[in-house]
C-alpha cells in the first residue's frame, strides 16, 4: 500500500468517512451497462440460483431457478440469460465506423495499413463484486463447449441454441476483465475502491454494502458505524438486512429461507407428476407455481438490495468527470469487442480451455504493458495520484526558476536547454535519470543533470521534442516561472517484440500444439444428475 | 579411508563434464546449476571460447546490458583476437564505453551487421527482435533461472542446441500483472526460462557446479544449507584463508562489536530494538549507514587468497541490500548525510552477480507487521546473503522469528506446479537461528 493511500486510510478513520483517491473517473462507464447481479447455489460451484440483470435501473429483468440442481431448469435459466444478455450484446455489433489497423501483409511480409470496421461503441458489463467477475467467467467456461441440437444432433444433453454463444461471450467478457484498464467487464466493488479509500481494510472492501457505507453514509451516522450495520444487522428472523452482494448468499438465508422453500417446491413437483387426472393436476399445477412464486420472491428479495446498491455506485461514479485518457483505453475495449465479434461471425469455434505458449506468452505481454500504461496514465490524468506518485519519489513539480540554452556535440548541435527546478518534492533521481513530463499530451524526455542546495533545485537537461531546427520550436522549452511536472516513470510503452506463431512455437516450448481439435464439453458425471 | 576434498579438482572435473555435454553431446540442450560465485561467468567465457574455437558459430543471451557488456569483457580479456559482436539497442549510450577500446569487437544496432563473427552477445529483450534465415548451431543462455520463460519463446527459435546456465536460488522472474491463469501449465510464460525448458525436456543433462569461490568457509554452510538443500556446495577456500583485520579499534558501540563480530565469524547481526516501522525505517537506516562509516573508518584490511598482501577495504568493496529502492534511496541519503557517496547502495534484485568484500543488508522483514509473499521469498535473502567474500552484516529489528511464526505461508497451493524448498519460511529461520549466534544488540 502506497504512503499516500495508507495517510488517506488514516483520515477515513478519524473522519468518519471513505476519502477520495481521485480527482477524476479512471475507468469509462457507458451510457447503457447491463448490470448483472447473479447468485449462485452453496454446494456446487456455479450453479446459478438466479439474477437480476438488465440496463433500466427501475425495471430489471428477475430469472430464478427454482430447484438449481436440475439441469433442465438451469439450462432454461441460461437460455433466458442469453434472451438478454445477448440481444444487449448485439446492439453494439451493428454500429460501426471506419478505422485503421497496421497488419502484415501475408504476400509481402510488410507492415501496412488496413481499412477495417470498429464498433462505434461496446457493450459494458457491471457485477457487484470481484467474485462475481469469477463467476462470469465460470459461465461462459461452463456454456461454451455445449452442443446446440442443430449443432450435433446426437448430443445426449443438447442446450438451448443460443447458450453456448452467451459462454463464448461471457468468456470474451471474463478474460478482457485480466486486462488493466480495461472496462468491459468491470465489478462495482473495484470501481468504487478504485475512487475512494474508507477506513477499512481492503478486505472490507469487497463487502459493497459496507464499501458504499463508508463512502456515502447515512446522515448522523459514521462509515464505521454504518458499514458494521451492513455487515451484521439482522431482521428478527435472523436475515442479514443488507444481504451479501453474492454471488455466495448468506448460510442464515439458504437454511432459513431457501432451502425450506426449495423443498416445498420438489414436493409440489412430485405430486404434480403423481396427479391421476386433469382436474388433480390443475390443483397441482397451482401449488408448483406458488412454490416457484416464493423462491422467485426470494430471490428477488435478496439481489434487489444489491441491484440498487449497484445503481447508487454508478450514480456516484457520474459525478466523478472522465479522466482524459479513459477515452483511449475505452478504444481498446471496443477493439476488443470487435475482434470477438468478427471471430464469431467467422464462425472460429470457441476459446480453447488452456491457452498455448505462444497466446499465453502474447497475453501475458500485452497485460504488463496495459500495467504500466494504466499507472501513467492514471497519474497523468489526476493530480492526487500524481500527487501519491511525487510523495513515492517517482515524480516531482515545482516551478522554472531558470532556463540556460545548451547544445550537443557533435556536427550538427542540437538544443539541449538546461533547465532548474525548484521543488519541494524528494524524487528518487540518480545520475543521468531520465525523467518525462507531458507536452501536448506527448511524452518529453529529460534527463537529470545536478541538483542544488540539497535538492530544493533540479536541473535537467531537456532532450527531445524541441523539433529539427537549431533553435527549439516555440513552447517546446520551459520558460522561467512555468509550473512544470516531471516523472521518474516513461508515459508510454514500448510494443514487445513479436513472438512465433503458435505453429512455429520452439523445443524449448514443447514444439507446435498441433491441430485444434474441437473440444468436448465436460462429461457428464453422476454428480451433474441429481 | 576419508579423501580430502580438493575443491579445485571437484570444480574442474564438473567443467570438464558440462563442456563434453556442450561440445560433443546430443542433447539440443544443457543445463547448469551454479551456486553463488561457482565460477558461472566463467564457465560461460570458457565455453563460449571452446565453442568459437571449434568453430561454432555462437550465439550468447544475458539478461542485462550490464551482464551482456560484462561478459563481453571477459572475453576480450581471454582471447583478445576473437572476433565479438555486441548487438545493442538503438537508445542513445546503449553499452559500456570500455567496449570502445576493445579492437576485435563490433558494435551494432541490427544483427545483419554482425554476421559471421565467431561470437554474438546480446540481452534476450534485444535477441527477441532478431531474425533469421538460418538459426545459430549454438547458443549459450547466462541467468537462465532469471529470464522468464516468455523471454526464451521469442528467442529459442533462433538456436538450434543451448547451454542455459544460472543460479537457481536467486530471485524469481516476476510479472507485474497476475498470471495465476496459466499456473501449472507447462509453458506458464511467468515462470522461470529453465522451468519451462526442463518440463518439455525432461531428460536433459543437468550439471551443477560444486564450489563457490566467493563464499568464505564461514557462509558456504550456512547458504547451502539454507538455499540449496538438496544440491549442497562447499566453498573453494578453508577456514582461515581469509581474515579482515582493522587498524583502527573498536570504540565499544554497537556498530562496532558488530563489524569486530562480522570479521572474527563472517556474520553479523545488528539488532534493533523490536518495533513496527515504515518501510524506510530511519533508525534502521541510519544504523547500516553508521555500520558504513565505521567500516571505512576502522582502516579495514582484508586478507585472501587471491594476494599475499591484505588489501585495504576501500568504499567499492562494500555494498548496501535492501528489499525495496525506497530503503535503497533513504540509505543512499543517510550515506550521504555521512560523507559516503561511493559505497554501492541497492535492491536484491539488483545486486545479483555483484560481489563485494563486506556487505551490510537491511532484513527484508525488519519492522514489518507482516510477512508477505515477496518479503519472505528466498531468492531476495539469498541474494542478500550471498554477495560478501569475507563478511556479512544485517541490521535488523528483534521479533523477526515471531513475525515468521505469526504469518505462516499462506499462498494459495497452485495444483501442477513445481513446490519449491526450501520455502522462505524455512529459508528465513535458517539463517535467523544462525545469525543469533553473532548478534549484537544495539539501541541507537
Amino acid at each position: 500500500m502506497s504512503l499516500i493511500s495508507t495517510l488517506a486510510r488514516l483520515e477515513a478513520v478519524s473522519t468518519g468517512r471513505a476519502q477520495p483517491a481521485a480527482t477524476v473517473r479512471h475507468r469509462h462507464l457507458g451510457d447503457r451497462p447491463l448490470v448483472l447481479v447473479p447468485l449462485i447455489t452453496a454446494g456446487e460451484a456455479g450453479a446459478p440460483l438466479g439474477a437480476l440483470v438488465g440496463t433500466d435501473r427501475d425495471a430489471p429483468r428477475l430469472l430464478a431457478v427454482p430447484q438449481p440442481r436440475d439441469r433442465d431448469l438451469r439450462f432454461a435459466f441460461l437460455a433466458e440469460l442469453a434472451g438478454v444478455v445477448l440481444p444487449y450484446v448485439d446492439s453494439y455489433a451493428e454500429s460501426v465506423e471506419a478505422a485503421e489497423r497496421t497488419e502484415t501483409d501475408p504476400e509481402t511480409g510488410k507492415r501496412v495499413k488496413v481499412e477495417v470496421d470498429l464498433c462505434a461503441d461496446a457493450p459494458q458489463l457491471i457485477v457487484p463484486s470481484r467474485a462475481g467477475i469469477d463467476l462470469v467467467r465460470l459461465l461462459g467456461r461452463s456454456m461454451r463447449f455445449r452442443r446446440t441440437a442443430e449443432q450435433d444432433p446426437e448430443a445426449p444433453y443438447p442446450a438451448p441454441p443460443r447458450v453456448p454463444l452467451l459462454g463464448r461471450w461471457l468468456t470474451h467478457f471474463g478474460e478482457r476483465a485480466r486486462v488493466p484498464g480495461s472496462s468491459l467487464l468491470l465489478a462495482m466493488t473495484d470501481l468504487l475502491g478504485r475512487h475512494w479509500v474508507t477506513g477499512q481494510s481492503t478486505l472490507e472492501d469487497q463487502h459493497l454494502g459496507a464499501l458504499l457505507a463508508w463512502i456515502d453514509p447515512p446522515e448522523g451516522v459514521t462509515g464505521a458505524e454504518a458499514a458494521l450495520r451492513a455487515e451484521l444487522e439482522r431482521d428478527e428472523q435472523g436475515q442479514l438486512l443488507c444481504p451479501p452482494a453474492g454471488p455466495a448468499t448468506d448460510p442464515a438465508f439458504d437454511n432459513k429461507l431457501l432451502a425450506p422453500a426449495i423443498e416445498r417446491y420438489d414436493r409440489a413437483r412430485t405430486a404434480l407428476a403423481a396427479a391421476e387426472d386433469g382436474l388433480e393436476a390443475d390443483d397441482r399445477l397451482g401449488a408448483l407455481t406458488a412454490a416457484e412464486r416464493e423462491i422467485r420472491d426470494l430471490v428477488l428479495s435478496r439481489t434487489r438490495p444489491t441491484w440498487d446498491a449497484v445503481w447508487r455506485g454508478l450514480d456516484l461514479l457520474r459525478e466523478l468527470p472522465e479522466g482524459a485518457r479513459v477515452e483511449e483505453r475505452w478504444t481498446r475495449d471496443r477493439w476488443s469487442f470487435t475482434g470477438h465479434r468478427d471471430r464469431l461471425l467467422a464462425g472460429e469455434p470457441p476459446q480453447p480451455r488452456r491457452d498455448d505458449a505462444v497466446t499465453a506468452a502474447n497475453k501475458l505481454a500485452t497485460r504488463e504493458r496495459e500495467q504500466a500504461r494504466l499507472e501513467a496514465q492514471e497519474a497523468l490524468d489526476d493530480p492526487l495520484v500524481m500527487a501519491g506518485r511525487r510523495l513515492s519519489g517517482e515524480a516531482f513539480a515545482g516551478e522554472v526558476t531558470d532556463v540556460v540554452m545548451a547544445y550537443s556535440d557533435g556536427k550538427r548541435p542540437s538544443p539541449r536547454p538546461l533547465v532548474t527546478v525548484r521543488t519541494d518534492d524528494r524524487p528518487q533521481l540518480g545520475e543521468r535519470t531520465k525523467v518525462y513530463r507531458s507536452l501536448g499530451g506527448k511524452p518529453q524526455a529529460a534527463e537529470f543533470v545536478a541538483d542544488e542546495e540539497d535538492g530544493a533545485y533540479v536541473v535537467l537537461r531537456v532532450l527531445d521534442k524541441m523539433g529539427r531546427g537549431k533553435e527549439p520550436e516555440p513552447g517546446s522549452v520551459p520558460e522561467k516561472g512555468d509550473r512544470v511536472c516531471f516523472t521518474l516513470f516513461e508515459h508510454e510503452q514500448r510494443g514487445g517484440a513479436k513472438l512465433p506463431d503458435p505453429e512455429e512455437t520452439p523445443w524449448t516450448h514443447g514444439g507446435p500444439p498441433g491441430e485444434a481439435a474441437l473440444e468436448p464439453a465436460d462429461p457428464v458425471t453422476e454428480e451433474d444428475v441429481l | 579411508m576419508t579423501t580430502v576434498f580438493d575443491p579445485s579438482a571437484a570444480a574442474g572435473q564438473a567443467t570438464d563434464a558440462i563442456l563434453r555435454d556442450t561440445l560433443h553431446g546430443t542433447a539440443r540442450g544443457v543445463v547448469v546449476d551454479s551456486p553463488p560465485g561457482a565460477g558461472k561467468s566463467t564457465l560461460v567465457v570458457r565455453a563460449a571460447l571452446e565453442l568459437a574455437e571449434a568453430g561454432h558459430p555462437l550465439m550468447v543471451v544475458a539478461q542485462t546490458n550490464a551482464q551482456v557488456d560484462d561478459l563481453v569483457l571477459r572475453l576480450a580479456e581471454k582471447n583478445p583476437e576473437l572476433p565479438v559482436g555486441r548487438l545493442h539497442s538503438s537508445d542513445s549510450d546503449p553499452y559500456d564505453k570500455a567496449l570502445d577500446g576493445l579492437e576485435n569487437v563490433r558494435k551494432s544496432a541490427k544483427a545483419a551487421d554482425l554476421a559471421g563473427l565467431a561470437v554474438v552477445i546480446s540481452t534476450a529483450a534485444k535477441w527477441a527482435h532478431v531474425k533469421v534465415d538460418e538459426p545459430w548451431r549454438h547458443a549459450i543462455v547466462d541467468e537462465a533461472y532469471q529470464m522468464r520463460s516468455d523471454s526464451l519463446l521469442a528467442v529459442a527459435g533462433l538456436f538450434e542446441r543451448a547451454l542455459f546456465v544460472g543460479d537457481p536460488g536467486q530471485l524469481d522472474p516476476f510479472a507485474i500483472v497476475g498470471s495465476e491463469q496459466w499456473a501449472g501449465l507447462a509453458y506458464d510464460p511467468s515462470a522461470s526460462a529453465v522451468t519451462t525448458l526442463l518440463a518439455h525436456n525432461p531428460d536433459l543433462p543437468q550439471h551443477r557446479l560444486p564450489v563457490s569461490w566467493r563464499l568464505p568457509a564461514s557462509a558456504a554452510p550456512l547458504v547451502s544449507d539454507a538455499f540449496y538443500p538438496y544440491t549442497p556446495f562447499r566453498s573453494g577456500t578453508g577456514p582461515g584463508d581469509r581474515t579482515l583485520a582493522f587498524g583502527v579499534p573498536s570504540d565499544g558501540s554497537g556498530p562496532d562489536r558488530v563489524i569486530d563480530e562480522a570479521a572474527a565469524s563472517g556474520w553479523g547481526l545488528l539488532e534493533l530494538p523490536a518495533r513496527h516501522t515504515p518501510r524506510t525505517d530511519p533508525e534502521a537506516v541510519g544504523a547500516v549507514a553508521t555500520v558504513v562509516r565505521r567500516l571505512l573508518d576502522r582502516a579495514g584490511a582484508a586478507t585472501s587468497e587471491r594476494a599475499p598482501a591484505p588489501a585495504p577495504l576501500t568504499a567499492d568493496r562494500i555494498a548496501v541490500g535492501t528489499a525495496h529502492r525506497d530503503q535503497a534511496a533513504a540509505v543512499r541519503a543517510a550515506l550521504a548525510g555521512l560523507g559516503v557517496t561511493d559505497v554501492v547502495v541497492d535492491t536484491a534484485n539488483r545486486l545479483q552477480g555483484r560481489e563485494y568484500d563486506v556487505t551490510v543488508v537491511l532484513h527484508p522483514l525488519s519492522g514489518r507487521p507482516d510477512a508477505t509473499a515477496f518479503h519472505l521469498e528466498t531468492g531476495r535473502l539469498c541474494v542478500l546473503a550471498s554477495r560478501h567474500r569475507h563478511a556479512c552484516i544485517v541490521v535488523c529489528r528483534a521479533g523477526v522469528t515471531d513475525l515468521l511464526d505469526d504469518y505462516p505461508s499462506t499462498e494459495p497451493v497452485q495444483l501442477g506446479t513445481v513446490v519449491k524448498f526450501p520455502d522462505g519460511w524455512e529459508a528465513n529461520h535458517a539463517v535467523l537461528a544462525h545469525l543469533a549466534e553473532h548478534r549484537v544488540t544495539w539501541r541507537p
